[in-house]
């Protein structure tokens, strides 16, 4: 029972509570990259959780002989070679997708999240937790670039998926698209204020301040 | 004491993780099973990458071909299709025989390629393949499209491109770009129509017939040259190169003076 338990936050904490992205603000530079429409955002999101879980499985299941010298080094060539694959299956079968991700697949590899749940969760712990942690953190990345790449494509094109939601003016419709939505800084303002409000809903997820104001040297009146 | 254990991969493991014999051995197990992944991957789904690419490379140049004012009425005529020839680009001719079916067959032979030398080799291509596939458009019994596919190295990897030229085999009719490895946003815009645009209409060569045609650092000057593109100066000097290169002796030339002469 407190198994079935332990395994159930494993892999709903990094959602949102312990979400990488927001939280901890991994991965977010291919999160801004790829966000433009919501396939681009779906495909990153599917390659990065099936990379992240295999990975975490792979680590895990030798984590007992590898030598403390080498680990990273170790874990960079299973992360690297489970990218080149995943690639090259996307060049294959979604040849149009993986054109328009062009280098961000190949990035995965130096995301942040990967390196980060090998080393910090996959490396201590048996295969199974070790992948449902990967798989839940991958679900956690995913719910973001979907959120992102969902708004930006709605309001930058009005479509979702290619088909139009929100009838655009020039077509006869009412909506003027936000063309800013399809450059790269509407992913920054839109993913701070995601960030913004999941603090605000749950505010111990807001780091402690850095410095304390000085104490204010004018007199009260 | 228990037996020795004679199954080597077991004692590697049953050493202590710091041992430098368990460090190089995991690096090159490790290694190892990565490699054979990557490679088998590559291997299986080679084939169908290349049908994907070779699809794509069609519906470029169908785009192209459309793209072209009155083309697509000229193309109605003929018949509805390009002609596919392999030419000999060391006289200009039609190969013997070579066919688009063999051609790659014939390419994997290393006789069929030509070492450039220094001076020649301004594309960055190393050396140079003995036949080309390229399009033809017919009106009659003159020339009245040519589509070239032409390559060289760009800023990061190879460029490749088709360019359309008219029947007076110095104006450009059209380009299009069917795989690069350029900065996303800089030199990547190569792929953009809006820069593809400025092609048409620009000519090689000048009255003297010296090759002219140049990517312009910045915006173009005079009707040899296109748009730079800013922030991709590499790229843009690879395109040139690589146009130039074609367009000359050691690339299409004898089969471009072929074709105005009237010979192809």
């Amino acid at each position: 029972m407190t198994a079935a338990r332990a395994t159930w936050s494993t892999l709903t904490d990094p959602l949102v509570r312990q979400n990488p992205v927001t939280l901890q603000i991994l991965g977010i530079c291919s999160a801004l990259a790829v966000t433009t429409t919501l396939a681009t955002a779906v495909t990153m999101s599917v390659a990065l959780t099936i990379v992240l879980t295999l990975s975490a499985g792979l680590v895990s299941a030798i984590r007992r002989h590898i030598p403390g010298t080498i680990r990273l080094i170790v874990q960079i060539v299973i992360v690297a070679s489970l990218v080149i694959v995943i690639d090259q299956v996307l060049q294959a079968y979604f040849a149009e997708i993986s054109r328009a991700l062009s280098v961000y697949v190949g990035l995965i590899t130096t995301n942040c999240l990967v390196l980060g749940r090998t080393e910090a969760f996959a490396r201590h712990n048996p295969p199974f937790p070790a992948m449902i942690d990967a798989f839940g953190n991958g679900l956690g990345y995913s719910l973001v670039l979907v959120t992102i790449g969902g708004l930006r494509e709605l309001f930058g094109k009005g479509e979702l998926f290619g088909r139009t939601i929100l009838p655009l003016a020039d077509a006869g419709g009412w909506f003027t698209p936000l063309s800013l939505m399809l450059l790269a800084p509407s992913a920054f303002f839109l993913l701070g204020l995601l960030v913004w409000a999941v603090r605000t809903i749950l505010p111990e997820q807001s780091e402690a301040r850095e410095h304390t104001p000085p104490p204010s040297t004018e007199p009260a009146e | 004491m228990a037996a020795r254990d004679w199954n080597p991969l077991r004692r590697v493991l049953a050493l202590p993780n710091e041992s430098r014999t368990k460090t190089v051995m995991v690096a090159f197990l490790v290694s190892a099973l990565c490699a054979a992944l990557v490679s088998g991957a590559t291997v299986v789904l080679r084939p169908i990458q290349t049908a994907n690419r070779a699809a794509e490379e069609q519906a470029r140049i169908a785009a192209l071909v459309d793209d072209i004012p009155g083309m697509a009425d000229l193309l109605q005529e003929s018949g509805g299709t390009l002609s596919t020839v392999v030419v000999n680009l060391e006289n200009g001719r039609a190969a013997q025989d070579v066919t688009p079916a063999n051609l790659e067959a014939t390419l994997a032979d290393p006789g069929n390629w030509t070492t450039l030398g220094a001076g020649q080799d301004i594309a960055g291509l190393g050396r140079r393949p003995d036949y080309a596939q390229i399009y033809l458009l017919r009106d009659g019994d003159s020339v009245s499209l040519v589509l070239l596919p032409l390559s060289g190295q760009g800023y990061g990897g190879r460029i490749d491109a088709i360019l359309a030229l008219r029947e007076d085999m110095n104006t450009i009719a059209g380009v299009a770009i069917t795989g690069h490895s350029e900065t996303p946003g800089l030199g990547g815009r190569i792929e953009e129509r809006a820069w593809q645009a400025a092609f048409p209409g620009t000519e090689l060569r000048d009255d003297s017939g010296e090759t002219r045609f140049r990517v312009a650092q910045g915006p173009a000057s005079g009707m040899h040259e296109v748009d730079g593109i800013t922030g991709a100066t590499r790229t843009g000097r690879a395109v040139t190169q690589m146009v130039r290169f074609w367009l000359g002796p050691e690339g299409y030339g004898p089969l471009l003076d072929a074709i105005a002469r009237g010979e192809f």
